[in-house]
């Protein structure tokens, strides 16, 4: 594996759903290292896009290279492995359990086979997957809500417990659904914090985000769609002075 | 202890046994309304090995389980291809061929049905059930309970945290099926006979029943459901022609004020806690 600088290449992607095109030739790359946000109005295709890496859908032409391999065709149980994860715009955590058994379903992408399956995980109190997942809650503040059934927890910490999660199959690409929506601003500072933890420890970070002042202090790099097609690209400053994206999210100016 | 009470033993450990047979798929989020039609495979596979064969009973027994597990997953490849309603009406189809089956089976008697000679009493039966919960109490302490129940929860997002979805309903389906075979097995060598229709679909409709008024959160509601079932109707004997009216009015009260079951997650868990917390 070479340490060249581009660590997600998205190459000519397509998907239609019946004669809908969602995505159309979109073609972008994401540095290694970066922390890259993706917006666009409602329905400009992120979320798919975020479904095309993770392999919940399969792409109708394209190709997803990720760190100089092709994932195209790996199927969505095993991209974990190649170090994607991701959160969800709703919180998608397994109500019924703790958030430290959640926090341990993230191991799962290193935890496959038969082996895997048996690893003692609840049965020995005192065991590695555990310990990790408790070293990963602790990391992420939030220690004292470990052995705590998720559902009857606070939403911005159910959301920062997803992050945690994600942070657990030791991912080199994380994607973010809107991570600070339905937050509130004191909510958004701690994710904030708990994001720029991630990213310093050289998770690349891909964000889909409505918060444009989450994405003036901590992104990078933005990618603008809009009908499923690349309309800007460049630093958060440069794009929001950008004609073509003023036109998509304002529509364009009575002459 | 009286014949009586052994009886509602020999009964309280089968049932127990099925229905953690049915608990597996379910608490993967399969309904299998099989669970009948693969008791009565091990039932007959276990009778004909000792029977003909000249097998002892406890190896007769194991691998009567073990080849419906192995004929389970088989079965498995193209039911676990449909889900949700279609998924229990595939497998009740599995149960009605089983049973089409065996009538037309000569060399286990077929609609006759078919002698077992070799019994098995209480303390064999007792033994099974309280092997058949360690498997199921350690399997679900694994990772393996984990996903199990994180892709009855959301089986998307397992299958994204890498979760092989298919392989753990697989899993749980060919398990349940093996657990299936061991109850049906003890049945056969208990009551000594046993013909096609003591595997009916009613049977699997209990057997489903049992873990749905239980609870299917955690391992202890199959359990709780099997003791309701069997134990219930024998302390409304009191009641004499009104003991089925009573029972099915309690019935109904426990699915308004538990719809989740007798046993849930959340009760279990506050109680573990505060145990945890007293010195």
């Amino acid at each position: 594996m070479t340490e060249s600088g581009t660590l997600l290449s998205i190459e000519g992607l397509s998907k239609h759903f019946g004669g809908l095109t969602v995505i159309e030739d979109l073609s972008f790359t994401v540095r290694r290292g970066a922390r890259m946000a993706l917006i666009g109005p409602n329905g400009a295709g992120k979320t798919t896009v975020f479904n095309l890496i993770t392999g919940a859908y399969t792409a109708d032409r394209g190709r997803i290279l990720l760190d100089g391999g092709d994932i195209t065709a790996v199927p969505s149980h095993r991209r974990v492995r190649h170090g994607v994860a991701r959160s969800f715009q709703n919180i998608r955590l397994m109500a019924q359990l703790s958030a430290l058994e959640n926090v341990i379903l993230g191991q799962q992408g290193g935890a496959h086979g038969l082996l895997g399956a048996l690893q003692p995980v609840n049965l020995l109190p005192r065991n590695r997957w555990r310990a990790a997942a408790r070293d990963a809650l602790a990391a992420a503040g939030l220690a004292d809500y470990a052995d705590l059934t998720v559902a009857g927890l606070p939403y911005g910490i159910q959301k920062r417990i997803e992050l945690a999660r994600a942070v657990m199959a030791a991912p080199k690409l994380m994607l973010l659904d809107e991570p600070a929506a339905g937050l509130n601003p004191t909510e958004t500072r701690a994710l904030e914090r708990q994001l720029a933890v991630i990213a310093e420890t050289g998770v690349t970070l891909l964000l889909v985000e409505h918060d444009m002042q989450l994405i003036g202090s901590f992104c990078d790099r933005v990618v603008v769609l809009n009908f499923g097609r690349k309309i800007a690209e460049g630093t958060p400053t440069s794009v929001r002075q950008d004609a073509a994206v003023r036109e998509a999210y304002l529509g364009t100016q009575a002459e | 202890m009286g014949g009586y009470v052994q009886g509602v033993l020999v009964l309280l450990a089968i049932n127990v046994i099925s229905a953690y047979a049915a608990y597996l798929p379910i608490a993967a989020g399969q309904l299998n309304l099989g669970i009948a039609g693969f008791m009565a495979i091990g039932a007959y596979l276990s009778a004909y090995l000792t029977n003909e064969l000249g097998v002892a009973v406890l190896p007769a027994i194991l691998a009567a389980s073990g080849l419906t597990g192995l004929l389970a997953l088989v079965i498995a490849v193209p039911v676990l291809r449909t889900s949700g309603i279609y998924l229990a009406l595939a497998t009740f189809a599995v149960g009605q061929i089983v049973e089409a089956t065996i009538l037309n089976l000569r060399i286990v008697g077929g609609a006759a049905g078919y002698p077992v000679s070799h019994y098995v009493g209480l303390p064999m039966i007792a033994g099974c059930a309280f092997g058949v919960f360690v498997l199921v109490f350690v399997l679900f302490r694994m990772r393996f309970g984990l996903c199990i129940t994180a892709l009855h929860d959301d089986a998307a997002v397992a299958d994204l945290l890498g979760v092989n979805v298919r392989a753990y309903q697989t899993a749980a389906f060919a398990l349940g099926s093996a657990i299936a075979a061991v109850a049906g097995a003890l049945y056969a060598h208990h009551f000594s006979y046993i013909e096609a229709q003591s595997f009916n679909v009613l049977l699997s409709i209990y057997i489903v029943l049992y873990v749905l008024l239980g609870g299917t959160q955690t391992i202890w509601g199959p359990l709780a459901g099997a003791a309701m079932f069997t134990l219930l109707p024998e302390l409304l004997r009191v009641g004499a022609e009104w003991r089925y009216v009573a029972f099915a009015v309690i019935l109904i009260a426990t699915m308004a004020a538990r719809p989740q079951g007798l046993v849930t997650a959340a009760p279990l868990r506050r109680l573990f806690a505060a145990r945890r917390a007293a010195p």
